[in-house]
């Protein structure tokens, strides 16, 4: 079945489909736009105008959090679908229902249920509120006793994770048409942008590690490598496209990580299997050298998850935290040295969303390699 | 007053472990690559893996840190 022909744009034809797909996400918040305005400022008023004491690491790690709304500058923010499952079936609404509440002030009612939402979680509301006016319990940890319905939610990182894949499907698509309608000649336009890359993970990446058997693996090693690299990028845009941190969330790399060692450990020959249960040690070494051996089948895909998961996220933290900087000691001057301190920093990043997709995709390889290696 | 927690000094000591190991790492790749420099590209990949092991386990540390 050939349905490449759907994608076979230009360029011009390529920004219709973005445009198209961020649309989809602007029509409702259109509406709540001006309503969002007013709540939050009325918000600003009622509360006390006490010196609230800056929470650098609350506001870091909100910000690489996972979240309902997108924020776009200012007040603006876009609410995006929630999905709850609940014993009474499917309940959807808009997360700007809920006016940019964060602390269970707002109750959402839906099918009869309702719903309140706590850092960026949703959770069952209480009957009444408390002292607060929130309707969620806290337990003396400050954590919230509430209980939570399934969430199917098209969060932030869901619609980049979409995004990422119309972004990908579009580029590689086109690449690929290229050399199906120019065969053996000289590649053009985008193509010739992505040809050494492709080259490049074919021939430093897969055939050092893979020998004569690197075909099979190929098309598992490009996507991974441009997926993660293509989503770094992304990560690394703070504005709307982006914003999102796909890579640094640790659901997505231990998915990438668990089709990592699926595919290890399916195609391990039988050289493979006997290297971990019958190494060519002395019988009674077997006690300890086993155990470590089906250990280290584990082991590798968590580090190779939580390589990639703690390299974004240490990088979103630190950039944060310069910025930061300049609320924590309250004054302007604090820009100009934490300003281009995140600014170099985030020239590094850009290099470690290269490297981490190249270490992660050299990894996979060199698992699978020691898997698929033939006897000598 | 000092205010923080224990696991700061781990994620700082893990740091320190860490910095070492990469900066043995970068050393010995630059001399090998002062020796050989038509083996660059090579031990650059493998100076990058071993790198991005050291660093995993000071990510490790920061992780737990943060946890």
């Amino acid at each position: 079945m050939d349905c490449s022909h759907v994608f076979d744009f230009k360029v011009s034809r390529l920004i219709v489909v973005f445009t198209l797909f961020l649309a989809f996400f602007f029509v409702t918040p259109l509406l709540y736009a001006q309503e969002d305005t007013l709540k939050t400022t009325e918000a600003a008023h009622a509360e006390p105008e006490a010196e609230k004491k800056f929470n650098l690491g609350k506001f870091a790690l909100h910000h690489v959090a996972d979240s309902h709304s997108w924020h776009v500058f200012g007040d603006y923010t876009i609410g995006l679908p929630v999905i709850l499952y609940t014993p009474a079936g499917l309940v959807t609404f808009n997360a700007s229902d809920f006016h940019g509440d964060d602390d269970a002030k707002v109750v959402v009612e839906r099918a009869g249920q309702r719903f309140v939402s706590v850092h960026d979680k949703i959770y069952y509301a209480s009957a009444q509120a408390n002292e607060h006016g929130a309707y969620a319990e806290h337990d003396a940890a400050g954590k919230v006793k509430n209980a939570r319905p399934l969430d199917f939610s098209i969060t932030k990182n869901v619609c980049t994770l979409l995004l990422s894949v119309v972004l990908l499907l579009a580029v590689f698509l086109k690449v690929a048409n290229g050399y199906k309608v120019r065969k053996g000649k000289s590649p053009r336009g985008i193509q010739s942008w992505f040809e050494p890359l492709i080259m490049f993970v074919r021939d430093d990446i897969a055939i050092p590690n893979l020998g004569h058997k690197y075909e099979r693996f190929m098309p598992y090693l490009l996507t991974v490598f441009f997926f993660i690299w293509f989503n770094n990028m992304l990560g690394l845009i703070p504005f709307l496209p982006g914003g999102a941190n796909l890579t640094g969330n640790i659901s997505i790399t231990v998915v990438l990580a668990t089709i990592t060692f699926l595919l290890v450990n399916f195609n391990g020959n039988k050289y493979y299997w006997k290297h971990i249960f019958t190494p060519d040690v002395p019988w009674w070494l077997y006690i300890v050298l086993v155990p470590v051996e089906i250990i280290g089948i584990f082991t590798k895909p968590i580090a190779l998850a939580i390589r990639l998961f703690a390299n974004i996220t240490a990088g979103h933290i630190l950039v944060l935290a310069l910025i930061g900087l300049i609320f924590v000691f309250n004054s302007v001057f604090v820009s100009f040295v934490s300003v281009p301190f995140a600014l170099f920093i985030y020239g590094i990043e850009l290099l470690v969303a290269f490297i981490q997709a190249f270490i992660f995709t050299i990894l996979s390889a060199l698992f699978i390699g020691m898997a698929v290696e033939d006897h000598h | 007053m000092i205010t923080g927690s224990i696991a700061a000094i781990g994620a700082g000591l893990a740091a320190i472990g860490a910095g070492m190991g990469i900066g043995k790492i970068g050393s010995s790749a630059m001399e090998g690559i002062a020796r050989q420099p038509e083996a660059a590209s090579k031990i650059q990949t493998a100076m990058l893996i071993a790198a991005a092991f050291v660093e995993a386990v000071a990510l490790f540390a920061v992780v737990v840190a943060l946890v």
